[in-house]
This record gives structure tokens, sequence and C-alpha cells, in this order.
């Protein structure tokens, strides 16, 4: 049904592809200077408690190129990005991409199921609050959204932990496996169950801003002059928001939720923290306290990747899906 | 019995609030009356921005909520309130919208012509229909699936008069079909509104462009000032002895082939006490200031004017 241009869409990967590139090099670098202007010092970080002489000290200096210029630092760190190596992550004691895979892939689920959930729920009380006008209805969704739109992450995790967890008793505190037993054995219930809260709490701050701006959107388009035409022509309330009114707000919507990878990110390390749930959140915290620099640089590139990637989504979704765009360097 | 439809009466004026809770009722349409019949054209000719698609919007059903209406409708001698206008709009009575602006953007044209269903055997029913309609005005099957920003001038205008067609209607209400359109566009628009009413249909011709009034209707309504001042046949408007309301005659004087002949004075935008056109008329009574005319027959020509009253009176 799509009629896909080749030549554009080769242009179009090309371009994206350039840019991410540079954006790699830029963070990646920008972010490496950030550290080695901080007090943290890697030879520290990786002895730890443990004593050594000054000559040892000196060798591991060395080693480690500390008296090596900034900038031989910087591209020495660009060499071997550029290799595929991240380096070795100094509290896990393995290579950071392994790291990496293991704690993404565990947040990734949270993500993705607290991202559909805003995705749905948000969109469905913005049409229903858009629809509903002015009514009862519309101002309690709104007050809803103002209230958890400016409620931190955090506070409402621990809010549903004192409620539901602590209080009702009817979820585990924390962690993604129970205690005592090890993760392998996870059944798909029992770790579906323990998704559900943190989920919850990361999925309640995307609602309010999706629903305030499919509101927003869909009150634009019940002014426009195609609804007063529908109208004109009898057709029933509900068809129009149906036939009209998502037919147009469902696409910037969309776009609007790729977007908000960023704040997705963000969120997942306050409510891994609260939820003690072992992913990407968590391995951020560690890595920051406990001075891991290796990690903490792998995970500052893989979250802007992932960020990038929400936006190329939304970005191909607004150059290939609204007919208005697509064709107009088709002719 | 063969009024199509009956406007009696009708005023729409809006609640506004000017500087903080000082309420204040704008009145857009003053006591409008004008009448439609089968197989006739009625235009109502009216300076730009003064209101008229206002009359089609009420006919409809489609006032915003802040619109404050009195008078009484009559379609087909039974009157038309909200529910008969929500039963009727789409169905027997149709708008010919203006622009592509009231297509939906991202829904295909033929779909938009179709419209709403309530099931797949009524959409296939209208797709049958709606095919029929858009190659009797020389839309081939690829048209069909256009979006409306795809569509030339010609072809959108084409497109939005199928979609009044569709339910076969009885009245037909165009809002402003001509504007922007180059002569070529227009002149078509006229034939295709002309057919409509060789078809039997009633049609409301609504425009600020008097030739395109002129060329089309069978009878015109000049609006003046939220006012209807006279209705006259068309023939009447070729020369301005033929007309009665001095604002009609100045209006006909002022067209280029009877001689480019201006008037001072514009349309007041407030309230009036008076005859709307009482500042500028060269006629004018003692007691136009302050007493607004009565719409009234003269001569099988609805007049508003103190002038022919007086004529009426003494006959």
């Amino acid at each position: 049904m799509i009629k896909i241009n080749n030549k554009r869409l080769v242009k179009f990967f090309g371009y994206k592809a350039i840019r991410l590139l540079i954006l790699l090099i830029v963070i990646a670098a920008i972010s490496f200077i950030m550290i080695q202007l901080s007090p943290i010092d890697p030879v520290k970080a990786y002895l730890g408690q443990r004593i050594v002489s000054q000559e040892q000290l000196a060798i591991m200096g060395e080693y480690w190129g500390t008296n090596l210029s900034l900038g031989e630092r910087v591209m020495g760190w660009l060499q071997t990005l550029a290799s595929g190596s991240m380096g070795f992550s100094l509290i896990y004691r393995v290579p950071v991409t392994e790291v990496i895979v293991q704690k993404f892939t565990a947040s990734f689920t949270l993500m993705a199921v607290s991202w559909v959930i805003s995705a749905v729920v948000g969109f469905g009380l913005g049409v229903i609050a858009g629809a509903k006008e002015g009514t009862l209805t519309d101002k309690a969704i709104k007050t809803y959204c103002y209230i958890l739109q400016s409620t931190p992450t955090f506070w409402v995790g621990l809010v549903l932990l004192m409620v539901f967890s602590v209080y009702l008793g009817w979820f585990p505190i924390g962690l993604s496996v129970p205690i005592g037993q090890l993760s392998d054995t996870v059944t798909f219930w029992q770790w579906l169950y323990r998704l559900i809260l943190p989920a919850i709490t990361l999925s309640i701050v995307g609602i309010a801003s999706l629903t305030m701006y499919t509101r927003d959107k869909l009150i634009s388009v019940k002014k426009s002059d195609y609804v007063l035409f529908a109208k004109a022509r009898g057709e029933s309330f509900w068809g129009i928001i149906k036939n009209h009114g998502i037919r147009n707000i469902l696409l910037p919507a969309i776009t609007i939720q790729f977007m908000s990878f960023n704040e997705l990110f963000g969120g997942t390390i306050l409510v891994e923290q609260v939820f003690a749930y072992p992913g990407i959140g968590q391995a951020t915290v560690a890595a920051g306290l406990r001075s891991d620099v290796p990690l903490l640089l792998g995970i500052v590139i893989i979250s802007a990747i992932f960020v990038f990637a929400g936006n190329l989504i939304a970005d191909i979704i607004y150059e290939y899906v609204d007919p208005r765009i697509r064709s107009e360097d088709d002719e | 019995m063969g009024n199509l439809l009956e406007v009696n009466n009708l005023s729409i004026s809006f609640t506004q609030y000017v500087q903080g809770l000082n309420r204040h009722d704008s009145k857009v349409i003053s006591d409008l009356t004008i009448d439609i019949n089968e197989s006739e054209i009625v235009a109502v000719l009216g300076s730009s921005g003064s209101g008229k698609s206002l009359l089609a919007h009420s006919i409809l059903g489609i006032l915003p909520y802040n619109a404050n209406v009195t008078g009484e409708l009559k379609y087909k001698g039974a009157v038309l309130d909200q529910g008969l206008k929500e039963k009727l709009r789409g169905k027997e009575i149709c708008l010919i919208p203006q622009s592509v602006n009231y297509l939906d953007p991202l829904m295909k044209v033929s779909e938009q012509a179709i419209g709403e269903c309530k099931d797949e055997a009524e959409h296939k029913e209208k797709k049958i229909r709606q095919r029929e309609i858009f190659s009797r005005y020389g839309l081939d099957e690829s048209v069909d699936d256009l979006y409306p920003f795809e569509l030339s001038g010609g072809m959108a205008r084409k497109v939005l008069l199928s979609t009044a067609l569709i339910g076969d209607p009885d009245l037909l209400i165009a809002d402003e079909p001509t504007p922007g359109l180059d002569a070529k566009s227009v002149e078509e628009t006229i034939q295709d509104i002309k057919n409509l009413k060789n078809h039997g249909k009633g049609v409301l011709l609504i425009t600020h462009e008097i030739d395109v009034a002129l060329k089309t209707a069978d009878r015109v309504a000049i609006f003046y000032s939220g006012y209807v001042i006279e209705i006259n046949r068309v023939e009447n408007f070729k020369n301005a002895d033929n007309v009665l309301h001095p604002y009609t005659k100045a209006l006909i004087n002022s067209l280029p082939r009877n001689g480019f002949k201006l008037t001072e004075g514009v349309q007041p935008l407030g309230e009036v006490h008076g005859c709307p056109y009482y500042e500028n008329c060269p006629i004018r009574l003692d007691k136009c200031e302050n007493n607004i005319p009565e719409l009234e027959e003269h001569d099988g020509v609805m007049i508003r004017c103190f002038n022919f009253k007086e004529a009426n009176d003494g006959a």
C-alpha cells in the first residue's frame, strides 16, 4: 500500500547513519573528557580497598595510561570503541558489553511493558478527555494528569510500594526474582507478577504528558472545518471522533510516544532503584557510585543509541506513514 | 405548497464577554426571511464576513453552542427543529462546502464521499453510487484513492460537489462555492449548480460574488448589515430601475457594465435602531432613523423599506 521511493530511502537512512556516527563520537569524547576532568581516579577505583606500594601504583598508572595527555587518552578511547570493545567493568569483572546486554535485556521488558501501558492508557484517556471537553470527565482526567505530571517518579514508586506491597501485601517489595530462587527457575507468571508494580510506576509519568497532548490535538481537530462538515453530513459524534479524530491524532501521538524514550530511560533509573530491580538503571547508579568508569561510559553510549532509535522511529513514521509528507518528494 | 424550505424571521446572535464580565450580544443575522422552492436557485448575496454562512449552519444545526437563535425554519412544511435537522442533514439537506479544508486531510476522497456507514452492506451500496457520481463529473477511478491535498482545484470542486450528492438530497446549500477560482472554473461551477436545479433540486447559494449570483440564481436576496433588504427576481437586476431598495440600486449602478457609479458610506457594524441603510440612504424619511422597516411584499418583490410601505398603504 505504501509506495516507497528507494533512492529517497537510501538517502534518508544514509543521512541518519552519518548523524548517528557523529553523535556517538561526540558523546563518547565529551563524556570521556568529563570523567577525566572529574576527581574519579580509575586506578584507585580499580584497587578499591587493597593496599599497594608506591612502585606498584606507578606501574599500574603507566599501564592505565595516566601519564598520557588528555588528547592521547581520548584518541585511545575512541580507537578502542571503534574496535568494538567498551572495556572491562570494574564492579562486575566482565566486559562492559556483556554487562550491558544482560542488564539491558532485563530493563527492556520493564521499559517495553510500561511504554505500551502508557501509550494505550495515555492515548485512551486523551481521546476521552478531548471528546468530552469541558465536562466533569474531562476535568477529572485533566486534574489527574496535572497531579501525575508534577509528581516525581520515585515518589510515585514509593507510594505504590507502601500501599500495594506493605499495607495490602498484594505485590512483592522488590527484586525481579523471589528471594532464594535462581533466575533460571523463575516461571513466567512469577516474573510477570514482579514486573507489574515497577512497570505501572514507570508508565505513570508517560501517561500524563501523552494524555494532555492527545486531548489538545483532538480538541483542535474538533474545531476544524472538516469536522464541521462531517457534522453537517450527519455523521454521529463518536463516528466523527473515530473516523476523523483518531485518524488525525494517532500519528502525532505515536510520534510523541517514540520521542519519549529519553524520559523512559531516565525513569527506569529511578524506578529500578526504588524497586531494587536489577536492570540497566541499577547498573547506572552502581557504576556512578562506585566509580566504574568503563561501565558508566558504556551506558552513556547505549542510552544515546536508545534515545536515537526512538527518535529515528518517530522520524520514519513521520516521513513514510503520513501520506502528506510521504509523497512530497515522489513527484 | 411547493415550498421546500421556509425561513421566517431568523435571528442569530452570539453572547460574548467583553472587558471582564460585561456580556454583550452581537447580532449577526437579524430577522431573515427567505424561501426556496423545488427546482429553484435562491442566492443570498452579501459582503464577505457578514455572517451569511451562519444561515447555512443554522439550517444544518451546526451553529456553535454560544449562538442564540430565534425564528422559525420549515422544511417541506414541517418545523425544522434540531432533531429533524439531525435526521435530514447529509440525506435530504446537503452542504456543498467551499474548499478542500472541509475534507479530512488523511482520508481518501472516495471514503469521504461515502461518509459514515452502519455496516459493510451500506458501504458497498454507497461505493457504487459514489463511483457513479464521480464518473458523472469525469473523475476516474484513480481519483478514488487520492487524498485531498493531491487534488487539483477543479477536481477538488467536483469532489466537494459529489460529497453532497451521495445522499440524493432535495435541498443543497452551496456556501461560497466560487472564491479564488479562475473564470473557467467559476463558469463550470455555475453550470453544475444549474444542472442540480434541472434535476428538480432546490439550491440555496450563499455568495458575495454578484456576478455568480446573477448568473446562477432565479431569485436573489440582498443581505445588508445582517438584514435581508430585498428579494427580487434575477431578471430585475439587469437594470437599476427594476430593483426597489436604494441599496440594491446603488449596488447595480456600481457594476462596471452599469457605469461604475460608486456611493459613499459603509455598512454599519454595531447595533442600529432604525433602518440599517439610514446613514447612506438618498430617500430616507424621518421615521427611518428610529424604526426598522419590515420585510414586506410589494408587487411580488420582498422589500424592507418604508418608502414602499407608504406606497402600499396608500394604494
